[in-house]
This record gives structure tokens, sequence and C-alpha cells, in this order.
């Protein structure tokens, strides 16, 4: 009786159904609207809005007291004329391309080899992939701090593992050689992040490629080659470009490192002798020490271009070497 | 034949050997911690220093509560502040709006996922001076006004994994919830905010985990010490002090709730990325 009912009501539904269809659609359009709309009006209030406002500032001299006024392009000239200004905004954005430069590749290197052996079948396989992984969990706060106390020149272990070895290590955070390299090594303590999002794209592979290619007589190597690599180039890419796009705001590990404590020691935020003085920590800096909040927001900009086109390019570069297998698949699945 | 075994047999042997050493190196500086956290002052500050510590002094814990002149328990009382309502925010308004994107046609909906898409790559730096200026005419300055409200408004991270969830659920639910008269919103409460269960369980659990380790607004906003959530008040201890008893006793408590979080819900944790890392 029931199913008799129910097949009677759809029959009744389809009979009439474009009128009925196009009142709940109006009607959907605007409870659609409804739900959205807390992201949207945190859209505008909160990204959109003081994007302008501050593209706006970026040509004005502001303080926080003082009503801003209108300089025109003078704050993006100074990065270019005034010597202090001119060196160290240089050498922050040196700073920040030495950093992105070796941690990206070198943390996404890793998390993919870590990926690629622990996608073997080998016993305790779970808990050699937890342990990778537990990095990437602990605050960065908690990670910087104790990677303080292990590049320590003197109770440090990394330095007492080089005088094992016969190596005399050197004082790493407050060496302006050795400091920046302390925070690639400790960036890359963490590449087990990428390495989960890269089992589950390696898991992804269909089976019977790699029996294919068997078949087809292609050895490790060219398996590897010409099955994974493909196969996975996509999760490459997803994971390339969000490890760029933190790393360009690297702040929290320079901030702990460099033994700045909350306000009271800000000079030395960066140090030491700036060799550690990233974009935004240059930022920081300037916008909420110096309270030099328009000359920040031309500083913003500029950073904000800058990593829009880097981001854009490895985009770009993407097709030379991303396979999508879902595009053929993909163009009719939109809803 | 044997030779190719014996081939096979050096390959996994490498292999595990590389898995251990890896596994080694990871994790000595975390086994590291937890060992300082232990040692006796005079052990932490001797050369060369030692992996195992020779007196284990469980009154580093107790110590280190009480040291700093603000009582780790505000602390702790602050970030729990910030932590349970940004979660239970986070995770509501998300669900919220990944509902309209997922499972209502709308038009304009299309562009406007896309933005949200965008958005998600966008350094906050960009919007935090004008964010600032705002937040201190309104008078937010030293309050956790500024940090909690822009959870009202969804969090795009959560959105895009909820949408995803939602989108998995079949379309005939909602058409046969639509004949049998169901508004949008109670389609939504009772339907799929119940299925969604586990996802919204993953987005608590980084919201907690991203709040309980968030220094940069923290930092920004609030002036008073005894304001301070953990994660903040972590890098004063070192400063004022020079214990680095204590400050290997407060990182050892900072890690141990997103630790605890991640053993608890490791399955759920790990399809969270994975939804987003491999789908996205």
């Amino acid at each position: 009786m029931g199913a008799i009912d129910s097949r009677l009501f759809k029959r009744n539904s389809i009979a009439k159904p474009h009128r009925q269809r196009s009142t709940l659609a109006r009607r959907e359009e605007w409870i659609g609207w409804l739900f959205v709309s807390p992201w949207v009006i945190g859209f505008v209030l909160l990204t959109a809005g003081p994007m302008l406002a501050s593209l706006g500032l970026s040509f004005t001299e502001a303080t926080l007291l003082s009503p801003p006024r209108f300089v025109g392009l003078d704050n993006y000239r100074m990065l270019f004329s005034t010597d202090e200004v001119k060196s160290l905004f240089w050498k922050s954005l040196s700073n920040t391309s030495y950093y992105v430069f070796l941690s990206v590749p070198l943390t996404v290197a890793l998390g993919f080899a870590m990926a690629l052996l622990l996608n073997q079948d080998l016993k305790g396989q779970g808990i050699f992939r937890t342990i990778y992984y537990l990095p990437s969990i602990m605050p960065p706060v908690a990670v910087a701090t104790v990677w303080t106390w292990v590049f320590n020149k003197q109770y440090g272990l990394l330095n007492a593992a080089l005088a094992w070895v016969g190596i005399e290590g050197p004082a790493w955070l407050t060496s302006v050689e050795w400091s920046k390299p302390a925070l690639v090594i400790s960036s890359v303590w963490t590449a087990g992040g990428g390495m989960l999002v890269f089992l589950a794209g390696l898991q992804g592979v269909p089976t019977d490629l790699y029996d294919a290619a068997k078949v087809d007589g292609a050895g490790v190597w060219s398996r590897f080659r010409h099955v994974t690599l493909p196969m996975v180039s996509s999760t490459i890419f997803f994971v390339l470009v969000t490890s760029i796009i933190t790393s360009f705001q690297v702040f929290v590990i320079v901030f702990v490192f460099s033994g700045a404590v909350g306000g009271s020691q800000a000079g030395s935020l960066g140090g030491p002798a700036n060799s550690t003085l990233m974009y935004v920590v240059y930022l920081y800096r300037l916008a909420f020490k110096q309270f030099r909040m328009g000359f920040a927001s031309a500083l913003a900009w500029i950073y904000f271009v800058i990593l829009m086109v880097f981001t854009a390019l490895v985009f770009k570069s993407s097709s030379a070497w991303v396979y999508y297998e879902g595009e053929l698949l993909g163009g009719g699945d939109g809803k | 034949m044997n030779s190719k075994l014996t081939s096979k047999w050096l390959a996994r042997t490498m292999i595990y050997l590389f898995v251990i050493a890896g596994a080694c190196v990871t994790a000595i500086p975390f086994l590291w911690m937890v060992s300082s956290s232990l040692k006796p002052l005079q052990e932490i500050f001797r050369f060369p220093p030692t992996f195992f510590p020779r007196v284990i002094r469980w009154q580093n814990y107790p110590e280190a509560l009480t040291s700093s002149y603000v009582s780790f328990w505000v602390y702790l009382g602050n970030s729990i502040k910030l932590c349970l309502p940004i979660a239970v925010l986070d995770v509501f308004a998300s669900a919220l709006v990944a509902f309209g994107f997922a499972r209502i046609r709308f038009r304009g909906s299309k562009i406007l996922f896309f933005i949200l898409l965008g958005t998600m790559m966008l350094p906050q730096q960009v919007t935090m001076i004008p964010l600032y200026i705002i937040f201190s005419r309104l008078g937010w300055v030293n309050t956790y006004l500024p940090i909690i409200v822009p959870a009202f408004f969804g969090w795009p991270w959560a959105i895009f994994l909820l949408r995803q969830f939602f989108a998995t659920i079949p379309d005939d639910l909602d058409d046969a919830a639509r004949i049998d008269g169901c508004s949008l919103p109670r389609m939504f409460f009772r339907i799929h905010l119940p299925l969604a269960k586990p996802a919204l369980g993953i987005v608590a659990i980084f919201s907690f985990q991203g709040m309980w380790a968030e220094v940069f607004r923290p930092l920004l906003y609030l002036r008073d010490v005894e304001l301070w959530p953990l994660a903040l008040a972590l890098t004063t201890y070192r400063g004022r002090m020079n214990r680095w008893d204590y400050v290997m006793v407060m990182s050892v408590i900072m890690c141990v709730f997103p630790l605890l979080l991640f053993f608890v819900a490791q399955r759920r944790y790990i399809q969270g990325i994975v939804i987003t890392g491999v789908k996205g």
C-alpha cells in the first residue's frame, strides 16, 4: 500500500513539474543565500574591505593615533631610496627567499620519500607513519622551543652529536651564518605533514596500472617514473602550493629562535644582526612596534603581489608536469 | 632465482634501515624534550649533554606549574576560553555555509565558492593592519573579541571540508525530504547535521588545535600577560628566568593536548587531511 502511494505521489509531481519546481527553486535561491550569508558577510567585512583599506592606507602616512595623511607613492618610493629602509627591505626579502627555496623543496621531497618508503608492505608500518607524522601535530611554538635547546652551542644535542663524529658545531642561533640554516633544519623536521597527503595519493593509484606496466616489462624505476609520478603529480602540486604559502609566512619559529619574548625585546626579533629577519617579521616590526601603519601596508601589498605572482607561476607551470586524470571525466561533472 | 631472492632481501633490509633511521631522527628531539623536562637544572646545563636523565626529577612538573608569577592554570584557562567557543563557532558556522554550497542551487554559488577557495590562500598579513585599526577603534584590543568574533563567519578550510562531505550524501535523501514537505533549514538540522557528525568532529579537532597553537593574533591583540594563552606564555618562561627545565615541562604540556586529540581520533583525523589534500 505504502509503495503504491509513494509511486502515485511521484507521478503526480512529475505531471506538473514546471510550476512547482520554479517556485521551489526561487524560494531555495533565497534560502541558499541565507545559508552562505555568514561567510559572505565575513568576507566583505574581514577580508575584502580590509584589503581595500590596506591598499588605501599604503598611499598614506598613518600611525594608530593620528589620522592618515595622503603621501602618494612615497611609501613605495622609500623602498628604493632611503638607505636604512632599503637595506632592511631587501634583506628581509632575501632572507625569506633563502628560507622558502631551501625549506620547501627539502620538506616536499623528504615527505614524498617518507611516503614512498612507508607505502611498502612493512612490519610496524602504522607505528612508523605515526612517528613521522607526530612533529607536524605539535604546536609550532613548542617545536621551536625544543629546537632552540637542540641548537644550543654548549648544551645542545646537535652539537653533541657533531662532536661525537669529530666536528665542532657552530653557535647556531647566535651566529649570522648558521641562524638561517637552523631555521631550515627545524622546518624539515615537520616534513611528515606532507607525507600523510602523499600516502593517500599513492594509495589512490590503481594497482592494475602497475600490473600492466609489469606485463610490459617495466622495471622498478620506470614504473615509478611512468606510473607513480604522473599519478601523484596533482598531490605533489597541492603539497607544493600549500607549503610555499605557509613558508612565506614563517614567523613563529623566528619569534622563538631570536628570543623575542612577547613585547619586551622586540629589538632582537629577527636577529642576530637581522639574519633571520623574514618579510613577515619585518612587517610586524614596522606595523606593531614602530606603528608605521601606512608604510607597513605598502609592504603588505608588495608581499601580497609577490606571493600571488609566485603562486600563479607555479600554477602556470603545473600544466607542464601535473597530470589530471579527472580532466576527462571531470568536464561534465559540475552540478 | 637464488640471487634474485637475495637482492630482494637486501632491498627490504635497506628499506627497513632507512625507515628506522628516519624514525630515530624524528623521535629524538621529541624524546629529548621529555627527558629534559625531568632533569634537575644542573643536569640540563651539563656538558656534554646526557640523553637519559641520571636523576629523574618529577618535582619539575608541579614546580613549573606554579613558578611563573602568573599561574599556569590562568594560562590554561585562557587557552580554553579561546579554543572552546572558537571550535563551536567554527563547526556551526562552517556547517551552515557548507550546506548552502553543497545542497542548495542558487545563482552565484559557483563564483562565491571559487572566491572562498581563493581566500584559503590569502596571507593574513594583507588584512591585519586595517583589522587591527578597526578593532582598536572598537575598543576591542586587550580582549578576546578580535580573536573570537571572526569565527562567527565560518572558516574557509572547514567550509571546504564539510562541503566535500555533504556532497557525498545521496541526493535521493533530499528529494524524499522535499516531497515530505521538509523545509531546507529543517533538512539541515534533522538530516545533514547528524549525518555529518564525523566530519564535524574533524573540524572541531582541527579548530581546537589551530587555536591552541596560535601565537600571532594573541601577540597582536593581548597586551596583559594575564590574558595570554599558553602558546604565547610559553615564550615568557624562557625569557624571564632561563629555567630550561620549566620551559621543557611547559613544552611537553603544550604538546600533550594535540597529541591526545590525534590519538583519540586518529582515523577521522587522517581522513580530514586526506579529503582536503587529495580531492582538493
